[in-house]
């Protein structure tokens, strides 16, 4: 699998980082209760998730790799990651203060979203190049925003919808998000893609 | 709190996955069949005791304004070497967990009972917290992998359950994705409804 435009499918649809891989669960739950916040975690996620995978990469290979230091990955990456989300806090503080206010309070809980992380890690596992990589980061960023809005759709008919008390709040939700999944199994096999 | 209230608290009453909601991504992932999840949740329990150990022997060393970045590389350590072992000892284990063994690291549950228990806590108590939490962990991921390798591939632990004919028309979906999700909501609701005093 090397053409970029199947890889950017594989990770928008058919492989979604939250239905079929269980990845960023916790913000998928916990910031998808109207579709603006959930609109704001999505693009936060892109955005970080390109980055992270830039720079990931580039440790990997420029520094890890050569120096025979690959068993330090784990520590590696999450300081990276978190210390590039402070970075960017920071940056966009000062200079984009529109794009600060809108994706700002997503941005620190971005930095424990296993997510972010676990692209990083199936980058490195997948040997994908920088432009896969990047690819790869985006579509999954793409995959993450479509469902969290379509859940967070999903959440606000839930909430004026007559639930028995015991199925009120996760249950339910579990539930719509299992419908969905069993949904987005009808994508397996796009383009010859599992 | 006394030392069998530190344990069963972690294991039962506020049980990560079931009470909690913490730990998420990993519980529904490894959850397939009843091997990857008691396996996912022993490596989870190995590196919740030793990172509570070596913090709560830290805890008066750890300057308090840094204490997050070096819990989290305590963390990643522990996740470091039981990562390695893994591929040495469990490899077909280790495949089948894939990513979410070196994931460990990010997992909420370990460092919310870092920050919360073990750097305000004497060692043994630090340590009877991490087996109680991380046992509480490793029993929602075997008793979710029952149901779905149950349900779904008719077998439990690769034995036969059922007899031949289920093993060939059985609920394929409980081991791939919409199972996990359908499967811990149908648990939460029974425990909403049966176990009130628990659910928070």
């Amino acid at each position: 699998m090397k053409n970029p435009a199947l890889i950017f499918l594989g990770a928008f649809l058919v492989n979604n980082i939250i239905l079929m891989r269980f990845l960023g669960l916790c913000p998928f739950f916990g910031v998808s209760s109207t579709v603006e916040t959930a609109t704001g975690m999505g693009m936060a996620v892109i955005f970080v998730m390109t980055l992270a995978a830039w720079i990931t990469w580039t440790v990997f290979n420029v520094v890890l790799l050569p120096l025979n230091l690959v068993f330090l990955r784990t520590a590696v990456f999450i300081l990276t990651i978190a210390s590039l989300v402070q970075l960017v806090e920071m940056f966009l503080k000062k200079s984009y203060r529109t794009l600060y206010n809108a994706l700002g309070i997503y941005l620190p809980l971005i930095t424990t979203n296993c997510a972010i992380l676990g692209i990083t890690f199936l980058n490195i596992d997948n040997k994908f190049n920088l432009l896969n990589s990047t690819v790869f980061a985006i579509g999954t960023g793409f995959g993450f925003t479509l469902v969290i809005i379509v859940f967070a759709a999903i959440r606000e008919r839930l909430d004026m919808a007559p639930i028995n008390p015991s199925l009120k709040g996760y249950p339910i939700s579990f539930i719509a998000a299992g419908l969905m999944a069993l949904a987005f199994l009808g994508f397996s096999g796009l383009f010859g893609l599992t | 709190m006394s030392r069998i209230g530190i344990f069963t608290r972690g294991l039962i009453k506020d049980n990560a996955v079931f009470v909690l909601m913490i730990g998420l991504c990993p519980a529904l992932a490894t959850s397939s069949t009843v091997r990857d999840g008691f396996g996912m949740g022993l490596a989870a329990t190995f590196v919740l005791v030793l990172s509570n150990l070596i913090i709560s022997l830290l805890r008066k060393n750890i300057p308090n304004e840094v204490r997050i970045p070096i819990f989290i590389l305590i963390i990643s350590t522990f996740v470091t070497i039981i990562d390695y072992m893994m591929q040495a000892f469990q490899p077909d284990l280790y495949r089948a967990l894939g990513v979410f063994v070196p994931l460990i690291v990010v997992n909420c549950m370990i460092l919310g009972r870092a920050e919360a228990f073990a750097s305000k806590s004497s060692v043994i108590d630090s340590i009877l917290d991490g087996l109680g939490t991380g046992f509480g962990f490793t029993l929602a991921l075997t008793i979710m992998g029952t149901i779905r390798e149950v349900l779904g591939n008719g077998t439990f632990l690769g034995m036969t359950v059922f007899g031949e004919s289920f093993k060939n028309a059985p609920v394929i979906f409980m081991i791939m994705s919409p199972g996990a999700f359908l499967v811990i909501g149908i648990l939460k609701a029974l425990i909403n409804k049966y176990v009130k005093k628990v659910s928070a």
